[in-house]
């Protein structure tokens, strides 16, 4: 915990910073004279801007970020085993170690397989 | 962060200069890389203002502060003032993390009337046990201020830039968070500061059982995972929305992606965010691949401190981590130029091959670089005959 307490207190300096910042460049910076509701309308290239606020996105995004959170984790688990491979060779473990980290991949790669397989990750 | 006033005190201080060291990496690197690429396309670049234009930098922060504030009619002012300070956060706090030089020996003195000490202060922002996880949990969150950002700005260039950002790094991390393993098993460990001492020793490793050690080569993470070092420079790529990557602000498309609604100083923090990954990934190469701040046989905090005989504890330590701090920046600025480099030299991917490259190609080649790097260890470090 005592490791993380900096870590809170450069965020929350961060933070500091960037709303310091925008206050001081909303305090200086020259405002226009008049308002002006072509200028306030949302970005647009030269045809009237969609004010409809509801734009439709495809539902790729939906299925990547669903299947990105299955292989982080897979991925994350991997990192404690790394960590310990060394000692597990050192003590005479290692094809033991390896073996059950293989089988964990197998699984990984069946599911990679599928995934490409099934067409989940094809974008046109 | 401390027992005393005096620790609590440096750490505090240390810990804002090295993200404010961040901030002013910034300009700088704006103004390299437009006259970086002015010389790559044969121009002459910013060249009025100051010296070699370098007050431009000054300039462009004195209209970065004095441009008019505005907030799209429609857009959520919240998230849209939100959306630059997070987009800021991760690559500072993965910044903090990383050691950049070592550790600076303060000697009891007495001061005040009062006994302080003796200290050692780490030459990085914070100490992190178990740093590699960290830096790769904290530098994951960019994609919030990202998709604030396209949110907030209640435009349809900015959603789209936004939702392709987030799911390129998103695609994209797994290649990087792969590639990592094969480091992790390679120095069995998380913690930066032990990986930077077992590259700093001559090239020894272990062949069948028995320890081999190579004399003229440095133990540099990159003989032993030059498929990795690949794989993860070029996934901090898409990680920073870099060219060839930079498809969330592609201009023929998109306006300016996310931040296409965004001017003057709120644009600058996407600035410093973006420019901060971008030393983030170069820190992160530099300590897995090339040595961190060592530079074998030649600087190590042994041999340099050798330099300083005759003084003090406090300040052959101090010179030895100042000296040691620019080898480290050495090698950060040679990948820094390598990200303007490639920015203009290759052309951008179109999205369909962006998200293919992460998942069909450089994912598989992450998985193949695990299994041989587990392979090989288990075959070379296997107590034979034992």
């Amino acid at each position: 915990m005592s490791q993380l307490l900096p870590v809170l207190i450069l965020a929350i300096f961060i933070i500091t910073f960037g709303c310091a910042m925008m206050l001081v460049s909303s305090l200086i910076s020259i405002k226009a004279k008049k308002p002006d509701p072509v200028k306030d309308e949302t970005y647009e290239c030269g045809i009237p801007s969609d004010n409809s606020g509801d734009t439709k996105i495809s539902i790729k995004f939906y299925l990547t970020a669903i299947l990105f959170i299955l292989f982080d984790i897979e991925i994350i688990f991997m990192y404690p085993w790394a960590m310990t491979y060394g000692d597990f060779i050192a003590a005479g473990y290692g094809v033991y170690s390896f073996c059950v980290m293989a089988f964990f991949l197998a699984v990984f790669i069946f599911g990679l397989f599928w995934e490409v397989k099934s067409k989940a990750l094809e974008w046109e | 962060m401390g027992i005393d006033v005096f620790e609590i005190g440096v750490n505090f201080v240390k810990m804002i200069a090295i993200f404010l060291m961040m901030v002013q990496i910034v300009p700088l690197l704006v103004w390299v890389e437009r006259r970086g690429s002015a010389y790559i396309q044969n121009r002459l670049g910013p060249n009025r203002v100051g010296p070699l234009g370098l007050m431009q930098l000054a300039a462009d922060a004195v209209k970065f502060l004095t441009k008019e504030e505005f907030v799209p009619k429609r857009g959520y002012p919240f998230l849209f003032y939100a959306a630059p300070v997070v987009a800021m956060v991760p690559a500072a706090l993965a910044f903090g993390a990383i050691p950049l030089s070592s550790p600076v020996m303060v000697e009891a003195f007495e001061w005040m009337g009062q006994h302080w000490g003796p200290y050692s202060f780490k030459f990085q922002g914070y100490e992190i046990g178990i740093g590699i996880v960290f830096v790769l949990g904290v530098s994951s969150l960019a994609a919030y201020g990202v998709l604030l950002a396209g949110y907030g700005s209640a435009n349809k260039y900015a959603l789209y830039g936004a939702l392709r950002a987030s799911a390129q790094t998103i695609s994209y991390e797994l290649a990087m968070g792969l590639s990592i393993v094969g480091v992790i098993l390679l120095f069995n460990s998380f913690n930066f500061a032990e990986i930077v001492g077992a590259q700093s020793a001559p090239m020894n490793f272990m062949l069948f059982g028995k320890k081999v050690e190579l004399a003229f080569l440095p133990n540099w993470g990159i003989f032993y995972q030059p498929l990795g070092a690949v794989l993860l420079f070029s996934a901090m790529f898409a990680e920073a929305n870099r060219l060839p990557f930079d498809l969330p602000e592609a201009e023929g498309e998109l306006v300016a992606g996310y931040h296409t609604e965004y001017s003057g100083f709120k644009f600058n923090m996407f600035f410093i965010g973006e420019y901060g990954h971008m030393l983030v990934a170069s820190a992160l190469m530099v300590t897995f691949f090339f040595g961190g701040y060592t530079l074998w046989p030649w600087l190590t905090p042994e041999t340099v401190a050798k330099w300083f005989t005759g003084m003090s504890l406090t300040q052959t330590s101090l010179l030895t981590a100042l000296v040691l701090h620019g080898v480290f920046l050495a090698k950060v600025v040679l990948f820094l130029w390598i990200f303007i480099w490639v920015r203009w030299t290759l052309p951008r991917f179109r999205y369909d091959q962006l998200m293919d490259l992460g998942w069909r190609t450089m994912l598989p080649w992450a998985l193949f670089n695990t299994i041989l790097t587990a392979v090989v260890i288990l075959i070379m470090r296997h107590p034979w005959g034992a």
